[in-house]
């Protein structure tokens, strides 16, 4: 009787769980106006665009490598940035390192708070106070691989082996000292490949940023997109394309070394 | 000299860790503790270098109080015990030499200690601890290549690179096999006898603990049932204190 009854209760769990998901997706259908009529009237146009965009203008490659070079050095500066601000405010959130409750609680709060902002917003905002240009693209990129690094960073930290901390205040370190005997040498691996994934992420978002007006290539892909130049538009995406399978390669390579 | 004034522990819980202790460790002592797990050995240890706090009483190391030291006394009396751990809480991902010199910090400025500038002496200090542990050779391998003995020969050579008057070990070969046992036992009786460093042993093999103890106190429910030279700790005594008869398991048996 009884196992009968968990089931039947497990079944009706299942076909409510699927009922709710349907009704979301239908009622998404609905407001935004999604019809497959959409996609079928959109497909000849775009038939045009690929056929407007090839042969890409391989002519426009050498000038664009100055605003790709813009980027990536976006993505340096604003991960740099972001990694080292990370490191404070990751190990002030770790329950191990801060042992006081509200210390932690802040600095989690803080850190949470700071990554609900997407880049592009953050990039949208700095904009207008820092002008355009690379400056607000870069303090954009901080921002935001702060909020991944410091997460993924405190999460290291929170598993690391307690032994070693237990023996370095045995032996009578203070706090500073504490850290960079017992915590630091634990983590250190982590944060490097916390810090390189972070920069692969910024690399992809450095390229987006220039859309509202922080820097990059970006700015030029607007430019070429509002001039209707689709044959330079494809010669950028090749080119960004590339570039951040390169990066990615590398950094990917560094990674598995670290760990 | 360490020395316990009504030394009292309840656990928040409400756990008696230790119930009004009275004892006194003497200089030059090898101490070894005995009893039951969670009759209260560790709790006892720890409590020496305040790695866990007491409730009522006070702790002395020396003339100092250690239970109302704070700051920079707190540290400078650590300073002077070392400790050895079952896990050896080394950090694995470093070198044993750097793991020998964190022993070190409290000697210097925090800035020095950062940079890793250790003065030339504090080096030649580590790594003769090193070869006085016979394991100097091991020095820039990374601790993770040594194997849990060794890795136990270097936490005992990091104590005496930290020129502790007192060692404090807890369960040191709990998690050792009976050959590295007896080294490691062996190595903790040498520095006891030939430095006269005070060592105080949480063990849990009978045999063990006559073998290598000057003084033998046995731990009951967080109070002292037996305290005296270990010629005194007959198997009647042990019995007393573990509640029952000897169990095989708390022999090592091959090595006596």
């Amino acid at each position: 009787m009884e196992a009968m009854r968990i089931r039947r209760m497990a079944r009706i769990k299942k076909t409510v769980t699927f009922l709710i998901i349907i009704a979301l997706v239908w009622i998404s259908i609905v407001q935004t106006g999604f019809s497959l009529s959409t996609i079928l009237t959109g497909l000849p146009n775009m038939r045009s665009l690929i056929d407007e965009m090839f042969p890409p203008d391989w002519s426009y490659f050498s000038s664009i490598t100055e605003p790709m070079l813009a980027t990536i050095r976006m993505a340096v500066l604003g991960t740099t940035f972001g990694a080292i601000f990370a490191i404070p405010v990751a190990l002030l959130a770790s329950r191990n390192v801060a042992k006081i409750p509200v210390v932690y609680q802040i600095a989690r709060f803080i850190m949470n708070l700071i990554r609900t902002v997407p880049e592009l917003l953050l990039a949208a905002l700095f904009v207008p106070i820092f002008g355009i240009g690379e400056v607000s693209g870069i303090l954009a990129i901080s921002v935001f691989s702060f909020g991944i690094i410091a997460k993924l960073l405190y999460e290291s930290i929170e598993a690391i082996d307690p032994g070693p901390l237990e023996a370095m205040t045995a032996v009578g370190a203070n706090k500073v000292q504490w850290i960079f005997y017992g915590v630091v040498p634990q983590v250190v691996a982590h944060f490097m490949s916390y810090t390189l994934y972070s920069f692969e992420i910024n690399v992809r978002a450095a390229a987006v940023l220039g859309y509202v007006g922080a820097g990059g290539i970006g700015l030029t892909l607007n430019n070429a997109l509002s001039f209707y130049q689709y044959d330079r538009v494809l010669t950028i995406i090749l080119y960004t394309f590339l570039v951040v399978l390169l990066i990615d390669l590398i950094s990917n390579r560094i990674r598995e070394k670290l760990i | 000299m360490i020395e316990f004034k009504n030394v009292s522990k309840v656990y928040p819980n409400g756990t008696v860790g230790l119930n009004n202790i009275n004892i006194k460790i003497n200089p030059g002592d090898f101490v070894v503790i005995v009893g039951l797990s969670g009759a209260g050995k560790s709790t006892f240890l720890r409590s020496i270098n305040r790695l866990h706090e007491i409730s009522e009483g006070d702790i002395l190391i020396g003339d100092r109080s250690i239970t109302k030291a704070w700051g920079k006394s707190l540290l400078n009396i650590r300073r002077e015990i070392g400790m050895i751990f079952q896990n050896f809480n080394l950090v694995k991902r470093s070198t044993v030499l750097r793991n020998v010199l964190s022993g070190r910090v409290g000697y210097h400025s925090t800035i020095r200690t950062l940079l890793g500038l250790f003065p030339k002496e504090d080096v030649q200090l580590a790594l003769d601890a090193l070869e006085t542990v016979n394991i100097k050779e091991k020095a820039y391998n990374r601790a993770d290549e040594l194997s849990g003995g060794q890795q136990q020969r270097v936490s005992i050579a990091r104590a005496i690179a930290q020129e502790a008057k007192i060692i404090l070990a807890d369960e040191p070969v709990a998690s050792l096999d009976p050959y590295t046992t007896t080294q490691v036992m062996d190595y903790l009786k040498k520095i006891n006898q030939e430095m006269g460093i005070t060592t105080v042993v949480n063990l849990h093999f009978v045999d063990l603990a006559r073998q290598y103890a000057t003084r033998i106190i046995g731990i009951r429910a967080g109070e002292i049932v037996f305290d005296g030279p270990v010629e005194e700790a007959t198997d009647e005594v042990f019995s007393q204190i573990y509640g029952r008869e000897i169990k095989k398991d708390e022999l090592l048996g091959e090595t006596t």
